[in-house]
Order: structure tokens, then sequence, then C-alpha cells
């Protein structure tokens, strides 16, 4: 059977996960489901399989990962085989495929060297239980084949981080095992971004969309350095519930003349200001809807506004997973018990923060 | 002297100068503070808080009648009639001619457990045949209006009519007019006795519904709960629907410019008259009459509000700016079919995010239950607050008339001044004296009394009360003091954070969240319904309360704010309909706010405040 090392978004589905990971999987679950996402393309499980293989350093990486169980500080482990990684050339048959898939990109967006987002897609990362989202390398505005093919590997040895592998060592994965792929995306030239969440994180209601926004791009947000806008809205209606606007002195934005996405001051005029409109708000409840009801269950998204575009095209999704918290927790149930008539409920509801002695207590149901 | 909860003493609370002795006016067991020490420690013990809800004015001696009858009709079913396991009644006292209550729990828990037995039999059996006993309730409720229609009020004759002597009837017209005052009086705390034959058992079943709803979505706005179960096709607005139809029936006829003319209802009427479609027109509006301008222009507990049927100055203006409308093309029509599939849509979404079978079966079961009783909730208004208080208030002037004519008083409208016994008193002071052939006591006894309460209601009227006396309970959990009132643990703390603030131009004020949205706009203050076509389009509505007649005025506002009401209220309800943000039960929206300054509604909150003076 041919390898494949290259898989445009639109070609992936969730099954896709062992092949090119779950973020891009998502991806191309989310096409599939007519909900905008920026394009792009995997660099796949098997890409770098391939590379490790070729490199001849899969065997020769297992051997230092395993000195850490002889007591071999990760910080040690991790930085060679990092090394390991950078330092071992890509098959050409791999380079050349990235490079047509970027050209074909940039083709896509009429944009020579289009800027794009290259992020790993573990395997591993989206799975139920093990939540490490953005514990991966992510790197933004990234121009040109060069760069992209060196991002790429980049990502790669994001694998061998010291938190990663102690994450793995702590849960008990084995390091052989694991695989990555990388994603390849147009950049959003975002105005405003952030996540949302299908339920309340704080407490699970499923009746809500949580979203929380700043100015610029969502890395801020996502890593919790930056302090976002909070908004809580009605799934089913969409009134917006609470709308706490906070200061934003600082945004992560992109600097023109180096091209590169840093955190930077904020103008004093929009640093009050909410970074959505109401609007805004009430088409991502839309969207999140629409992307819970096609996953069929709580999701957890990245997205953006997009600042080139018209409303609501602006509104586009980074990336969809699964909500990790609430989900493995029993069901948030109202009724204790079987529930009897809604005379029941009344008389219990009648009765509720009354004292009540002995035999009543066994009508309050609700 | 304040008590630990900041809130003043029942018994401490002073007479305004010029009214001493004001507690006559008023029966005599709505006093505080009766000389005996057990009756003084239990309402010293007791949270009363001010109605303001019902009662934005201070009370006239006759218009209490209404008060003393749901005194009764309320607490009744509670505490004898239904059982409700942890509530009896809710007791009333009066200071300075504003009612304040106080809901009365049931004290010994060791009681209640034989209470939910009977109350689960007895509300049992009417949640189960509700349709049953409702379709009852109104061939009892139009008997008692039919009655009261029905009613005469005798004049006393010189001498009475040969039939009396022929006839053998052995009764004089002095006793036929006594007769009818009190089945007059009868027939008025009757239908209110009816009024309350549902009213806490739907209360019951929707509080109950909302506390499922936020125990399951946390922070679910009130008002979708109410939603999920209003009643779309009730007859609160039937009124409004006669007058749109009579918009479209002229314009369709093509009189409408005939009916557009400033003009009075008696000189349009006699040019209608000219032509067959005029008459055509006029009948249709005859018919409409009947019942359905039987609405008052307030909640219809004062005898100051008058009904359309009253002043068909009122229909009319309505049906003039539904035909200016019309002249616009725009549609006068509600989108029923939208309203229910939004209704239903709502149902089903939330039913679907519950996380067991067991939640939407009780979800189920509790919607079912509340949109069954809910119905009468809203509808119990228009029988008894409008259709049978319009008709009651004309009579009582009918026997005002009675009083003018011996002499008792020259303007009618002096009647309210007496309450109900006083009146029954002096009627057999007018008719003993009319039997025997000598003057009445009257006027010598009644002339300077009804001077001096006149100007003690004046004082009244520039008295502040007290949001809430005695002392406050560490939470409220009563539910029917929660919906009706809306009265909470919240409520009660931002009084007392109200009072600290202390005085000073007020540039926010809080109420209930009504119906979602926010909007700013130029505010326009409306203190009765005639004012109403003083509106233009897109500002925003500032008035005490409203009511069905109130309706032309939600087809031009951006937004609603009203001193008084919940989220049931009229304002709310028909906010909801038509989409428009309202905040309602603001305390005094009509004095803080100006015609003309630019305020924001936020009614996602509650919030109103000032943005441009």
């Amino acid at each position: 059977m041919s390898r494949k090392d290259i898989a445009w978004f639109e070609e992936c589905r969730k099954d896709d996960t062992p092949l090119v990971g779950g973020k891009c999987a998502s991806l191309g679950e989310l096409l599939a489901a007519d909900i905008r996402v920026p394009p792009g393309f995997a660099v796949t499980t098997e890409a770098y399989y391939h590379f490790l293989t070729r490199a001849g350093i899969k065997e020769p990486i297992c051997k230092v990962l395993r000195r850490i169980r002889d007591g071999v500080p990760v910080h040690e482990v991790g930085e060679e085989t990092r090394r390991m990684v950078l330092e071992a050339p890509i098959p050409e048959e791999v380079e050349t495929a990235v490079r047509a898939s970027y050209r074909a990109l940039c083709e896509r967006c009429g944009v020579e060297d289009v800027p794009v987002a290259v992020r790993s897609s573990a395997t591993l990362e989206d799975m139920a239980d093990a939540s490490f989202a953005g514990q991966q390398d992510t790197y933004l505005w990234v121009r040109g084949e060069d760069e992209v093919l060196d991002k790429v590997k980049r990502c790669w040895a994001s694998l061998f981080s010291d938190r990663v592998i102690a994450y793995r060592e702590e849960k008990g994965f084995t390091h052989e095992n694991v695989r990555i792929s990388v994603g390849v995306q147009k950049m959003v030239r975002a105005r405003t971004s952030g996540v949302l969440f299908t339920l309340n994180p704080v407490n699970g209601d499923r009746s809500k969309v949580a979203i929380n926004a700043a100015w610029g791009f969502g890395e801020g947000v996502v890593s919790g350095d930056i302090t976002p806008d909070d908004f809580l809205v009605d799934k089913v209606t969409f009134d917006i519930l609470r709308r706490t606007v906070v200061p934003k002195p600082e945004a992560y934005l992109l600097d023109e003349a180096t091209e590169r996405v840093c955190r930077m001051e904020v103008p004093e005029g929009d640093r009050a200001k909410a970074s959505l409109s109401d609007d805004e708000i009430q088409e991502l409840t839309r969207l999140a809807r629409r992307i819970e009801k096609h996953y069929g269950r709580p999701m957890d998204v990245e997205w953006a506004v997009d600042a080139d575009l018209p409303f609501p095209e602006s509104i586009v999704t980074l990336q969809a997973r699964p909500e990790t918290v609430w989900s493995q927790k029993p069901a948030r149930t109202v009724a204790k018990e079987k529930p009897k008539s809604a005379l029941d409920a009344i008389v219990g509801k009648l009765l509720a923060g009354v004292p009540v002695q002995s035999k009543a207590q066994t009508v309050g149901g609700v | 002297m304040a008590n630990g909860g900041g809130f003043p003493s029942p018994h401490d609370v002073f007479t305004i100068p010029g009214t001493e002795g004001w507690e006559r006016m008023y029966p005599y067991h709505y006093r505080f503070g009766a000389d005996d020490p057990e009756r003084k420690q239990y309402e010293a013990s007791m949270f009363w808080f001010y109605d303001g809800l019902h009662y934005p004015e201070p009370i006239y001696p006759f218009d209490m009648i209404w008060d003393e009858a749901w005194f009764l009709a309320l607490s009744q079913y509670n505490t004898r009639i239904f059982i409700v396991p942890p509530a009896l009644g809710v007791d009333h006292r009066i200071i300075n001619g504003r009612i304040y209550i106080t809901p009365v729990p049931v004290k010994d828990p060791s009681e209640i457990p034989a209470r939910v037995e009977h109350f689960m039999k007895r509300a049992g059996y009417y949640y189960e045949n509700w349709d049953e006993l409702y379709a009852k309730w109104e061939t009892k409720m139009k008997g008692v209006i039919e009655e009261l229609d029905k009613l005469t009020i005798p004049k006393l004759p010189d001498m009475e009519e040969d039939s009396v002597v022929f006839d053998a009837v052995g009764r004089s017209s002095g006793y036929e007019l006594l007769t009818a005052y009190d089945r007059l009086i009868q027939l008025g705390i009757l239908a209110w006795q009816y009024h309350f034959e549902f009213l806490n058992l739907g209360y019951a079943a929707y509080v109950t519904l909302l506390d499922f709803c936020q125990k399951a979505f946390p922070g679910i706005p009130l008002q979708r709960v109410t939603q999920m179960v209003s009643g779309i096709d009730v007859i609160l607005y039937q009124p409004d629907e006669e007058l749109k139809g009579l918009a479209r029936l002229a314009c369709e006829l093509g009189i409408e410019d005939e009916i557009l003319k400033e003009r009075s209802v008696e000189e349009l009427f006699e040019e209608l008259k000219k032509t067959n479609d005029g008459r055509l027109w006029e009948q249709r509006f005859e018919k409409a009459k009947y019942p359905w301008f039987y609405i008052s222009t307030g909640t219809g507990w004062f005898h100051h509000d008058p009904a359309w049927i009253d002043e068909l100055e009122i229909p009319l203006s309505s049906i003039r700016m539904y035909i200016q409308k019309l002249k616009k093309g725009e549609s006068l029509d509600r989108p029923l079919g939208e309203l229910k599939r939004e209704r239903d849509r709502i149902i089903s979404e939330y039913r679907d995010l519950l996380a067991s079978d067991d939640d939407r079966e009780m979800f189920d079961n509790l919607v079912g239950t509340a949109q069954r009783v809910f119905p009468y909730v809203e509808s119990h208004l228009f029988y008894v607050e409008h259709w049978f208080h319009s008709i009651f208030w004309n009579k009582m002037r009918e026997v005002s008339r009675r009083f003018v004519t011996a002499g008792f008083w020259d303007d009618v409208e002096d009647i309210w001044l007496l309450n109900r016994h006083e009146i029954k008193q002096a009627m057999w002071d007018m008719v003993t004296a009319w039997a025997t052939g000598t003057q009445p006591m009257g006027r010598l006894h009644w002339g300077p009394e009804i001077a001096w309460r006149k100007q003690v209601m004046e004082k009244f009227k520039e008295w502040t009360p007290p949001p809430a006396v005695g002392t406050p309970p560490e939470t409220i959990t009563e539910p029917f003091t929660i919906v009706l009132w809306g009265i909470t643990s919240e409520t009660m703390a931002a009084w007392s954070k109200g009072k600290e603030a202390g005085e000073g131009p007020v540039r926010e004020l809080t109420g209930f969240a009504g119906s979602p949205g926010v909007v700013e706009g130029p505010a326009r203050v409306c203190r009765t319904v005639s004012e109403i076509s003083t509106l233009q389009d897109g500002e925003i509505l500032v008035c005490p309360t409203t009511s069905p007649s109130w309706a032309p005025a939600f087809t031009k506002i951006k937004a609603a704010v009203t001193d008084v009401g919940g989220i049931m209220c009229h304002a709310a309800i028909v906010c909801r309909e038509y989409g428009l943000p309202a905040v309602v039960g603001t305390g005094n929206a009509t004095q803080a706010f100006k015609t003309g300054q630019k305020i924001r509604v936020d009614g996602n909150t509650g919030v109103v405040s000032i943005v441009e003076e």
C-alpha cells in the first residue's frame, strides 16, 4: 500500500485521526458539515514515520527516552531527542510533497507565499481522556516553502518537549507508539479571536454557550495569559445572559514590519471596548449549535473574526475538540429519583426550605 | 426604632400632621398596634411589605372593598380550602392609606404531613379536572356578571306605585334599595371568591416549573419559562383585536378618512349615520362593545380608572392609530403561527438539553400542567378586574346618585370617601328618613367628614411609604410572595441598600427583567392611557402600569418601563410578544425619568439608566 504524506482538510474525516491527528481530522469534519474553516492540509503521521525510519532515528530516540527510567532528568532527555529530530533530514518525497501542497494552497488563496499557521496535530491529544491542548508548538504567520518545512520539523520535535514527555510518563503512554501529524492552515487576519464551549464550563449546563474573546489572535486566550471578555449565551433563545467586558491593555497582534504575531499594546480607545458585537456573539452561538449538533456532543471551539471579511463570513472556526471535563462526569440531572406526577413536584417545591417532620419528607421529589 | 434588618417597626411609623384619626376611614382590624401585647408582638415579629404592585397610590375608603375581598379569598384557599402545606394566608394592615401585607407560614412542622395529604387530594382534583372545572368557572363568572348587569338600584319615590298595593308586594323601595346595595356588595365579594378559585394553584404549578428550569438551566431568564407556557389566544388580547378589526373594516369600506377627522364620538356617529357604510361600521362598533369595551384603562382596582365603555374616545383614538398604520401599509396582525412555532421550538430544544429521561418526563409533566393552568392565570383578569369591575363602579355611581338626590353630598364621586360599611349606615339614615318623612342627618355628618377625608387623601399622596416594616425573615421561600410580588431575598437586600444610598437625583433604576433585549431611545412618560396618543415611533414608554387598553402603544414603541408589575404583568407579556425589551416594577420610573431624556433599557438585567439628559 502506498504511503500518503499529505491530506487536504477536505479529505479528512474523524476516523482519520491515526493518519492526520485529531485537529486535522476535526477540521475535515467541520468542512463536511459546511462550517467555515480556513483552508489547508495535513502532513500525515505516515510522513512523520517515514521521516523517523528513513533518518534512522526511531530506535535511537526510544533508547534515549528509556533513560528516564534510569533517573536521567526529563529536560536532558528532551533536549537530546529534540536535537535528533531537528538535525535529521526530511526525506525528499516528503519535502517535495509539502512544497507542492503549500504552492497549491498559495494558489487557492490567491496570495503569494500565503501566511499560514503550522500546528502539530497529535493522534493522542484529542482523545477524550487526554486533554493537553496547546502543549505542542504552534507557529503563526509562517511564509514561504522553506519556512513551512522548517516549522513542520519543529512541530515533529515538539512531540519531545519536556512537558509532553513528562505527560506521557505520568499517564503511562509508551513513547514508541506516539505519532504526530502537522496541520498547515491559511492564517486568518484575526481582529478578535477566542474560544467557546457549547456548555457552561462552570457547572456543565448544556443550555448555554460560553464565549471568551480578546482582540487579535487567540494565542493569549488559549494559553490564558490574556484576560478575555466573557459572554454567556442561552443556546436555545440566543439571549446574552452575561457580558463581562474587561480592560484589555495588551493583545497578540500582527507586527506588520516583522510579520510576526507578538504581544503588543492595544490602542487606548479600544481597551475598554467589547471585543465582539452582539451580532457576532449570536452568530458564534449559531456556529456553536451547528458544531455541537454535527458531533452530537459538547465541544470546545477555537474561532476568529477575520478582519478582511464582511460579517457573517468573517466568523471562522479554527479548531473544534470534544469537551473533556463535563463529558466525563455523570449527567447533571434535576430529578433525584424516578419522577412522579406534576402534583408531587408542586408539593415538593412548596415544601422546599420548609422544615417538615418525618412522613412528608418522602413526598418532595424535585 | 430600627431592628436588625434596617426596617422600621410597624408600631413606630409616624402619623402625618393633619391626618390624625385617619384610621376610622378603614376597617378597624387593619390597624397596627392595637393595645394588646400579644397582637403587637405578632405584628412586630412579621415582615410586612408595601403592596405597591396593586396600590401605587393611597387607597380610597370605598376601594378597600377589593382589598378586603382578596384578603379573604386568597387566604381561605391556602388555609381552609386547598390546605397548601407550608403556607397559610396573607395578612393585611394599613399605614397612612397604604396596604402592607405579610405571608403567614405554617409554624408547627408537625402539621405539615397532614396538610400534604389533604392538599394532594384537593389540589390534585383541580389539576386533574382543570379544563372541566375551568369551563364551570366561566359559567359561574358570567352568571355573576349577568346578575350584576341586571341589578337595578331603586329610586325612592314620594309615593309607591299602585302595584305595591294591588300586587300585595309587601315591601317598600327603601327596603329594595338596601337589599340592592347588599346584593351589589355581595356580588363583588363573590366575584373575588371565584377570582382565587384557580389562581393559587396556577401559580404553584408555574413556580414549580420555574424552579425546575432554574435547576436544569441555571440563569435561564424567567421570561423564557413564561414564554413556554403563556397562552397565545387568551381573551386578554381580544379587546385590542376588536379595535384592529374596526380599523380594517373602516379601510375596506373606504370611510377611514371620516373616522380620522378630529371630532367627538357623538359628532362622528352623527356623520356615519348618513351612509350605509357608515351605519355598517357603527353596528360593528356597537357589537364590539359588549363585552370587549369593558376594559379598564388601569388595573381595574380603582374607581378613578375609566373603562373604554365610559370614555369611547379612548378606543376611538386607538382605532385611529391603527388606521394610520394601515394607511402606511403596515400590518396589524399578530404573527400567531410564528409565536406558536417559536414557543414549541423553545420547549423542544430545552427538553433535548435535559440530561436524563427522568428529567424529560418531569419536564413534560410540569410544562403540561403549567400550560393547562396558564390561560386561567391570564384570562381571569379580564373577567374580574375588567369586565365585572367596569360594570360595578357604575352601579356604585348609581348608588351615589340616590345620596345626591337625598342631599347627602353634591358630587357623585364623593361616595368613594366612605367605606362600604359606612355607606350601609348612611343608606339606613337615608331610607329611614325617607320612610319617616323627616330630614336625614346625612349632610350634617358626612359634609365635614368628606371634606376632611379629601385633604387627608392629598396628604397621604405626598408620603413616601417605606418598602417594608417589621422583621425580615432570613430568606424568602414562600412561592406566592415571590411570583406575585417579586419579593425575594435579593429585593430585601436592595431595599436596605436603597435606603442607605439616600436622596439625590436617580440615574439608574432596577426592576424586573420583563422581556429581553437592550435598546436606547428617547423616553415618553405617560401617566394615563389618554396620553399614549402623544407617543412617537421609536420612543420608550415609561408609565405606571399598563392594561389591555394600552395595547396600541406597543406597536409604536421600542421598549417599555413600568413602575409596578412583575414578570407576569401585562406590559411584560405584551413586550415579549412584540419582541420589545421591558423592565417592569421599577418603583418610580415615572418620577425618575422625564420625557425626552435618552434612556437605556436592559431587558436582560432589569436595569434602566439615563444616557443623556
